[in-house]
């Protein structure tokens, strides 16, 4: 466990943005987990004699249309929009990589057909698969993760199977084969490990998407409905009283989002650097 | 002719940040280039060869700096230049050439684009002029075809042409300075000479100076002025090589020049005067009568392997044209229905060019790949029969094994050395107890001259020469009955292939282990293997015992192949 550790704290003293990055990751989880407990107001309480206030230092966001405090909503949000992508990432992650690996050790038939299965996935667009889901199976935050999940899919799968045929011949797995290795502990065993660095870019990427996509759903009323606190329907919510002067609904949720997106593509190199072995020096 | 030096190097060091500390590759080192001079900086792998060159380029890895000294260039302190003059530099007055052709070029641009991406880099052509300049490039290094040939991908060009192509961008500039870093490592026999003879009219007919780092000090001699030896990043010594081959003043150096299997008698010369073999092997003539003995032996024994008309066709494919007529193309014969025996405890060599079929051949016997047509009978049992991912697990795998050619390519690039080692030991020995495979391991890497301290290691912290040697180890660690060895000593230090050479004959007499060595480099065959088998266009050409082949060459090919190889010292008497 030392030497893991060791490199991590190698890898964020040699880089200051990817310090600030695990820092503000940090941030977020911990906001995660001990958020609701922190906050000085109920997220769902409403006071409707003190809605629409600006901020102010009873509300440090303002409060909004039915007296709701910002400030606790937003971060109340944290967790539900950090479960939602990093279940969905992870899901395309595990599913997506195994079946482009696959893909691209074996070849032939395989490939062909996963690769038709794929293109099929790229060519729905995420709102219409999400709404047929909920459409078949009822509108439930799980089904927006499963539509997230499948939407992502091809990303993982399109690199993992580029990686896996490029290191398919290479002269360490053609070594492994003779030390006695089954084809399977090969793929699986030997070269996904190779093929982690890129995965994680991919990864980084794809959980600030993830979130947007979370978010977009819930801004048409798929998945998070009110009154849960979740940026997206913040956003949502916020977006018609912009016009009105009430800037703050809208702000303060888009900029926790702007910030969690924004981590997650600094995270991005860090994840690399963490994963790579050629990075240790 | 005393020039004035154009390359001046004065007390270098280079340091590197590493995570266990600063590691000195580099100290001290000095030396001078003259014009029209071709320098060697000869050492083995981890010398710091390549890094004292890159330090004077400033391609250092980013966690290398130098540390201390000056590298002047026509009175441009190199060292403190700033990066914008290096630009300039870089390309236009000094130039280099890499061991690796193929990662040198881009693979998805056509080798002339590459040559006039150069020219216009530098301003020495503009966009019209630039495709006109580049086939003459190309054409001044003799590769045929020079207009159909600028629009070649790298990967339909052979080894020796790439390189070429990296030389012509190398020189499109006409640098004042060419520095070659190990440019006909991996390249077959024929071709390393041409690519030499190559670099050596063009040094002179451009009025050039070159460096040449290289760990072949044969070719060394043949080929400069001047030879700079290295050991852990300082000079020894440094002379003509007149000077160094016949008369030596450093051990280090000594122990290279006895090391180099050129006119070598057996093994156990090449072997420096401290390290004693092994096991004792007698004298010379013990030897040839050993081989008797056991070629007696050797003819009541069944083989260890028997290969009856092996043959490899791949497919070509179908071109429109053969569309329209309805026709298959021939597929492509890699290997001709060839046949051969190995006996135990002998040792096979199998030479020939790039592409004549010889690592397909190795990769058919070790079951890697299968075969079209043929069998191949091991230990009693047709091997060809399985599939390639049932021999896998079989009995029979841990009995044959194979090194590798490229050592960075077999080495798993997320592994340590250690456990790249103990791979076999787990999985086809079964060995599960740990403190046993870390014994057996420190004694394989023992046996094999690699240091316990390297073992922890990951692949891209060793030296070409210690990854070589963890691929060797890897190898032995099941015991095999055979082993196929494709060019295992090509990335070692000659010092350090002696020992591993010495190694292979020690374990041949005591293991019995057979060989099969796939190699270009015909010194270390006629050392390491009693029988050789030339091959040629997929078919083996001539075979028989090496001395009376090597001495007496029946075919005109086998004359030509003997004849490329590096003449140490021409004439001068040893």
């Amino acid at each position: 466990m030392a030497k893991p550790l060791a490199h991590l704290r190698y890898v964020m003293a040699s880089n200051p943005v990817t310090f600030l990055a695990f820092t503000l990751f940090g941030l977020m989880v911990f906001l995660g987990i001990f958020g609701p407990w922190i906050v000085p107001y109920d997220p769902l309480a409403s006071t409707p004699t003190a809605a629409l206030k600006p901020p102010s230092w009873q509300h440090w966001f303002g409060t909004d249309q039915v007296g709701r405090d910002v400030f606790s909503r937003v971060i109340t949000a944290t967790r539900l929009d950090l479960l939602i992508s990093v279940s969905a990432v992870a899901m395309s992650f595990v599913i997506g990589g195994a079946l482009g690996a696959l893909s691209g050790f074996l070849g032939g038939w395989t490939d062909r057909i996963l690769g038709r299965i794929l293109d099929t996935i790229m060519a729905f667009p995420l709102f219409v698969l999400a709404m047929g889901i909920v459409a078949a199976s009822g509108n439930t935050v799980e089904n927006v993760v499963l539509a997230t999940a499948i939407i992502n899919l091809p990303f993982y799968a399109r690199v993992a199977r580029a990686e896996v045929a490029t290191r398919r011949h290479a002269g360490w797995v053609q070594a492994a084969k003779l030390a006695g290795n089954s084809d399977l502990i090969i793929l699986f065993g030997r070269i996904v490990p190779n093929i982690l660095p890129p995965m994680m870019v991919q990864i980084s990427l794809n959980m600030g998407w993830a979130i947007l996509n979370a978010a977009g759903l819930s801004f048409i009323g798929l998945g998070v409905r009110p009154p849960t606190p979740e940026w997206g329907i913040m956003v949502a919510e916020g977006a018609s009283y912009i016009v009105s002067g009430e800037w703050w609904l809208a702000l303060f949720p888009g900029l926790a989002l702007m910030t969690a997106v924004f981590t997650f593509n600094l995270m991005g190199d860090g994840m690399r650097d963490l994963v790579d072995p050629a990075r240790r020096t | 002719m005393i020039s004035h030096p154009i390359l001046s190097v004065r007390n270098l060091s280079v340091e590197f940040r590493t995570r266990q500390g600063t590691v000195n590759a580099v100290n001290d080192v000095s030396l001078t280039l003259r014009k029209g001079q071709t320098v060697a900086i000869v050492g083995e792998s981890g010398s710091g060869k390549s890094v004292t060159s890159y330090a004077v380029m400033r391609i250092l890895d980013r966690a290398g700096h130098i540390s201390s000294g000056s590298a002047e260039f026509s009175g441009i302190r190199l060292d403190q230049a700033p990066e914008s003059q290096l630009k300039d530099l870089r390309g236009r007055e000094i130039s280099m050439i890499f061991q690796n052709p193929r990662a040198a070029l881009n693979p998805i641009r056509p080798v002339g684009q590459q040559i006039a991406d150069v020219l216009i880099e530098h301003s020495q052509a503009t966009r019209a002029t630039a495709r006109e300049k580049a086939i003459e490039a190309l054409r001044r290094v003799r590769i045929g075809n020079p207009e159909e040939r600028f629009s070649a991908y790298p990967f339909e060009l052979s080894g020796g042409m790439c390189q070429r192509v990296v030389i012509a961008m190398a020189l499109a500039c006409n640098p004042q300075i060419l520095i070659a870093d190990e440019p006909t490592t991996g390249l077959d026999v024929t071709t390393q000479r041409a690519v030499m003879d190559l670099i050596r009219d063009l040094t002179k007919s451009n009025g050039m100076a070159s460096i040449l780092i290289t760990h072949d000090l044969g070719l060394a001699g043949e080929y400069c002025d001047n030879i700079v030896v290295m050991e852990r990043g300082r000079v020894v010594e440094s002379g003509t090589p007149h000077e160094l081959f016949l008369h030596p003043r450093h051990p280090y150096t000594r122990r290279l020049v006895k090391a180099t299997p050129h006119h070598a008698e057996n093994l156990k010369a090449l072997l420096a005067d401290t390290v004693s073999p092994v096991r004792e092997i007698d004298s010379v003539t013990s030897e040839r009568s050993d081989s008797h003995q056991s070629g007696f032996a050797r003819e009541v024994s069944p083989p260890v392997l028997e290969v009856i008309d092996l043959r490899k066709e791949f497919p070509r494919a179908r071109t429109m044209r053969d569309w329209m007529r309805g026709e298959k193309p021939p597929p492509f014969v890699a290997v001709d229905s060839i046949s051969f025996k190995i006996f135990p405890g002998e040792s096979i060599g199998l030479v020939g060019e790039s592409g004549c079929g010889k690592s397909t051949t190795s990769a058919m016997i070790a079951r890697l790949l299968d075969p079209s047509a043929g069998s191949i009978w091991f230990r009693g049992k047709d091997i060809s029969l399985f599939k390639t991912s049932e021999f896998a697990q079989g009995m029979l795998r841990a009995k044959l094994q194979m090194v590798f050619q490229d050592p960075t390519e077999s080495l798993n690039p997320r592994t340590t050395a250690e456990q790249a080692i103990a791979d076999p030991l787990i999985h086809l020995l079964q060995i599960t107890d740990r403190r046993e495979i870390r014994t057996r391991v420190k004694a394989l890497a023992d046996q094999v001259g690699l240091e316990p301290a390297l073992l922890p290691r990951l692949p891209h912290q060793l030296s070409g020469g210690q990854k070589a040697r963890v691929g060797i180890a890897r190898a032995l660690a099941s015991a095999p009955d055979l082993l196929i060895l494709d060019e295992p000593t090509a990335a070692l230090d000659v010092s350090v292939q002696a020992v591993v050479l010495n190694l292979l004959a020690d374990l041949k007499e005591r293991l019995g282990m057979a060989y099969l060595f796939v190699s270009h480099d015909l010194e270390v065959v006629r050392l390491l293997c009693d029988r050789v088998l030339v091959m040629r266009g997929g078919r083996i050409i001539e075979a028989g015992p090496t001395k009376q082949v090597f001495d007496n060459p029946r075919e005109e090919y086998t004359r030509e192949l003997l004849a490329a190889a590096p003449r140490f010292l021409d004439g001068v008497p040893q």
